[in-house]
């Protein structure tokens, strides 16, 4: 293993690379999406059935891809690594999901959303597809609400909406603390009724390692069985990643264990561009990690910040217990700081000015690595049971894991890594730069530019698998009317089954020392040191010195026990946690590149005298695309411009 | 290790081992110490750490969210489904529960229905059989009227609720002495029969997923043993809800009734 992307990254040089065709029609904003929903081609209700589509990933985006799909009639091949659809990550967001339906009547309507996610993304996503988002969030709302998904009602049995993540108007629809698993199960319910009527093949426990291409069109793809070890091709007209983010590595972030890059890092090698891939997002309020053996990290919903305080001791290492701390002798930073937007500021300001005071000694708890969130004054002001019938689950979650009770003492936080913008590029339907390959929801780079609004993952996830995908992916497929499928004993997939296996039996057959664990652990420490929060250039510089050192030792001294043919857990983690130390390494390299603050992507040398985020539009209004060369070879950096001619460029001010 | 502020415990662990669904299987006893602010299942990550530091295969267990939501992870912890903290899955159990000397056995979910794949890991697949069999609304996607054009009473919608809250995990039909099925079912066929949506296939859904139920899993004589290890705490309410709308199905005449 050599270094891919230390040498000098190759580039594209200025304007729109002609590799990236965004496809955006032309025509006003506002009437763009159904203008082209009648340009585009259709596929004949009959021969729908003529085409085998690929879905990878069952969580809100390839479920509800997968689902619509079927009942146009393609015959889908639905396949999760998790042993049943109903288990991807999306059942964990918490807080809510957007939708333009103004039913509060307070002033909210496609136009808005759409401002508003294009300004919260810093001014760093395509208009066009924004825009397709707010229009359709509203279809979503009508969608689940007719699958049985219990959003919260008012007394009067009609839908309730709250203002989430510092939003002026009521947008956010919401279940208790879950909304993200009444909605996948909403999306689950209605991928297993294609199951039952026929047209979804559903394969769970079957982990993608390879997607297949044949003369530059993605066929296919390979999955390993991940009980019986087995290897197995599979053909298609077309292929959907929904694969989900890569924020696990940074080894400790609020994604399930079992988040990872994989596939979509695979199809990069096979030439999908991977974008952005330094547009991270930090969470402001997640639980402080307690120790050594921290296996992941706990989200605490941002709506807590609607009533808690945030505050650290004045005194450095002050080891007093929050109660002991004088009104006097305490900073109320946020407050302080931000006077107009307070505890509400966005979550990457709120994040950064965690750790600055951390940085700076004033951290709490035993570990010195949090703030507090303190609910004394509301619960003075509202009493304890309105607290708790708004927070009650999250304070019996926060207790469960700490031992502390947050009715009695603050909750201590701190940022965590929580949603990956970046992702495989994808142009206007949803198609990455290899023909015939699609990802959907979080597994591309997305309408969130370089930060995401609150409650807007599962809108997207939802608007790409329900109402997106299934129009454009037929205009694609319409053109190839009457083509079969490539045979899956083409020699394109018996050489692609054959690297998978090969692949398996080289992890087995290193025998080093050291655990996958270790290693990812190891890694996840460089990243978040370097590219977390704030990034500078010498540490980029550093980052790219560490990873391949890091990475050789794995590839040299890593320790997998046991079969490739029986349930091998390690063995799944060798073949992610690798493809996690290339990603790393882009991740540095996007950053380094990318000489400007911007949303998640917060470089030391670039902000302003108040210390916010700095952009440099003439420079960096554009996406950056990375394009695999092979390994060892330094990858292409692509741009595609982004021109805003609905929206005036400002910088955000939240004082 | 410890450099929260947890004091350390020592444990005997008895950790059940089989190879496949065809091996005997075994206990192996291992001792560890462990931080009480270590989650249970940080405990086997560590094992694992040390298992394979030592060249020995780790324990294979299933867990995914670690934050009781996505039902993935789940063991009989001293013969209890998740363990001993009520209202809590195995990922959200922390050591503070347990003393210094405890022993420990940890098993998987004994079931008929979920036979075990390796060491800890079940196959759970036969409760996705049981929703393919009829737990949805059949709305094809882009069919839906608007959202506020049919209110739901909001105890209708809080209850449905409490139902739709299970995760799927199957710690029902683990603690259940007969390994029936009927918290998982009944919490599914609750959700959707008390929504005005979900009327229209209520009969046919109700016979379909307690008939495929059956299939797989064993008869309920009202332990409750179910809902006391529910990490959701999903009442027995709802089997009489799932056993009343199976009988009113059965003796409908639905043929006349245009319900089927």
């Amino acid at each position: 293993m050599t270094d891919m992307t230390t040498s000098t990254a190759a580039s594209s040089g200025r304007g729109t690379s002609p590799a990236l065709d965004g496809r955006v029609p032309d025509g006003d904003l506002a009437t763009k999406w159904e203008d082209h929903k009648f340009s585009m081609k259709l596929v004949n209700p009959n021969n729908k059935r003529r085409f085998d589509v690929i879905v990878v990933g069952t969580g809100l985006a390839g479920a509800s891809a997968a689902a619509s799909l079927g009942e146009l009639g393609y015959r889908v091949k639905a396949f999760t690594f998790h042993d049943s659809p109903r288990r991807a990550h999306s059942i964990a967001a918490q807080g809510g999901i957007n939708a333009a339906k103004n039913y509060p009547n307070d002033g909210d309507s496609v136009h808005r959303l759409f401002y508003d996610t294009v300004k919260g993304g810093d001014y760093r996503s395509r208009e066009a597809n924004v825009h397709r988002l707010a229009e359709v969030s509203v279809n979503i709302i009508d969608q689940a609400t007719a699958q049985g998904v219990p959003f919260a009602r008012d007394y009067g049995g009609l839908l309730d909406n709250r203002s989430f993540g510092g939003a002026q108007v009521s947008r956010t629809f919401y279940a208790r603390g879950q909304t993200g698993q009444q909605l996948l199960i909403g999306a689950y319910s209605a991928l297993m009724r294609q199951v039952a009527a026929g047209t979804v093949e559903l394969h769970s426990r079957s982990e993608m390692l390879d997607v297949v291409v044949k003369d530059g069109r993605a066929c296919g793809i390979v999955t390993r069985d991940l009980l019986s070890g087995e290897v197995t091709p599979h053909s298609a007209h077309a292929v959907v990643l929904a694969t989900g983010g890569y924020g696990n590595v940074y080894f400790l972030s609020t994604n399930a264990m079992m988040c990872n890059v994989t596939a979509a890092w695979r199809a990069h090698r096979k030439g999908a561009f991977f974008a952005n891939p330094c547009y991270t997002q930090i969470h402001p309020t997640c639980i402080p990690v307690s120790d050594d053996f921290q296996s992941k990290l706990t989200l605490m919903s941002e709506s807590l910040r609607n009533d808690g305080r945030i505050w650290v001791p004045d005194a450095f290492d002050d080891a007093r217990a929050a109660a002991d701390i004088p009104e006097s002798e305490r900073d109320y930073y946020l407050e302080r700081k931000y006077p107009a937007f307070g505890n509400l500021v966005p979550r990457d300001v709120a994040s950064r000015n965690a750790k600055t005071v951390c940085d700076e000694g004033r951290g709490v708890g035993p570990l010195k690595n949090g703030v507090f969130l303190d609910f004394a004054a509301a619960i003075a002001r509202d009493g304890v049971d309105a607290i708790a019938a708004k927070y009650g689950n999250l304070f019996d979650m926060y207790q469960r894991i700490t031992g502390e009770n947050p009715y009695e003492q603050p909750m201590r936080i701190y940022p965590a890594i929580h949603y990956t913008m970046g992702g495989l590029w994808v142009d206007y339907h949803l198609m990455t730069t290899v023909p015939g390959l699609y990802a959907v929801g979080e597994a591309n780079f997305s309408d969130h530019g370089a930060n995401r609004l609150g409650a807007s993952a599962l809108m997207q996830g939802l608007a790409d698998g329900y109402f997106v995908l299934p129009y454009t992916i037929g205009d694609d497929l319409a053109g190839m009317l009457g083509e079969q499928a490539v045979p899956t004993d083409d020699p394109v997939f018996t050489e692609a089954v054959a690297g998978v296996n090969d692949e398996q039996h080289r992890w087995l057959s290193i025998n080093g020392t050291k655990s996958v664990d270790h290693y990812h652990r190891e890694l996840g420490r460089i990243v978040w040191e370097y590219i977390g929060m704030e990034r500078d250039k010498a540490g980029l510089e550093k980052a790219l010195t560490e990873i391949p050192a890091l990475r050789e030792e794995f590839h040299a001294n890593v320790r997998v026990l046991g079969s490739a043919d029986t349930l091998n857990q390690s063995l799944e983690k060798a073949g992610r946690v690798a493809d996690f130390f290339e990603l790393a390494e882009l991740m540095a390299r996007d950053a380094l590149e990318r000489e400007e603050s911007c949303g998640g992507h917060f470089r030391a040398e670039h902000q302003t005298e108040d210390g916010e985020a700095q952009r440099d539009d003439d420079e960096f209004a554009h996406v950056a695309a990375w394009e695999w060369n092979g390994t060892g070879t330094a990858q292409t950096r692509h741009r595609e411009e982004l021109s805003f001619e609905n929206v005036a460029l400002s910088q955000r001010s939240y004082k | 290790m410890g450099s929260g502020h947890g004091e350390t415990i020592n444990v005997t662990l008895k950790v059940w081992r089989q190879d496949g669904p065809g091996d005997a299987g075994r206990f192996d006893v291992h001792q560890q110490a462990i931080s009480t602010d270590a989650s249970f299942l940080e405990m086997l990550d560590q094992l694992n750490e040390q298992l394979n530091d030592a060249g020995a295969e780790p324990v294979a267990f299933e867990s995914d969210c670690r934050e009781g939501i996505c039902g993935t992870c789940g063991v009989m912890i001293n013969g209890r489904a998740h363990g001993p903290q009520k209202a809590t899955a195995t990922c959200q159990l922390h050591m503070r529960e347990f003393r210094d000397g405890d022993e420990i056995v940890v098993e998987p979910f004994r079931a008929a229905g979920f036979p075990v794949v390796r060491d800890l890991a079940v196959d759970r697949s036969p409760l996705d059989r049981i929703v393919e069999a009829g737990g949805y609304i059949s709305v094809n996607t882009g069919a839906a009227s608007d959202a506020n054009l049919t209110p739901v009473p909001k105890p209708a919608a809080d209850m449905a609720f409490d139902a739709a809250a299970c995760i799927g995990c199957g710690a029902c039909v683990a603690a259940c002495p007969n390994s029936a099925a009927q918290l998982f079912t009944s919490a599914k066929i609750g959700h959707l029969g008390l929504l005005p949506q979900g009327q229209a296939e209520r009969w046919s859904r109700t016979e379909s997923m307690v008939e495929t139920m059956e299939e797989f899993f064993g008869s309920c004589t009202n332990h409750g043993e179910c809902s006391e290890a529910c990490p959701k705490e999903i009442s027995l309410d709802f089997i009489a809800f799932m056993n009343r709308d199976y009988m009113k199905a059965k003796v409908k005449n639905r043929a006349l009734a245009g319900q089927r």
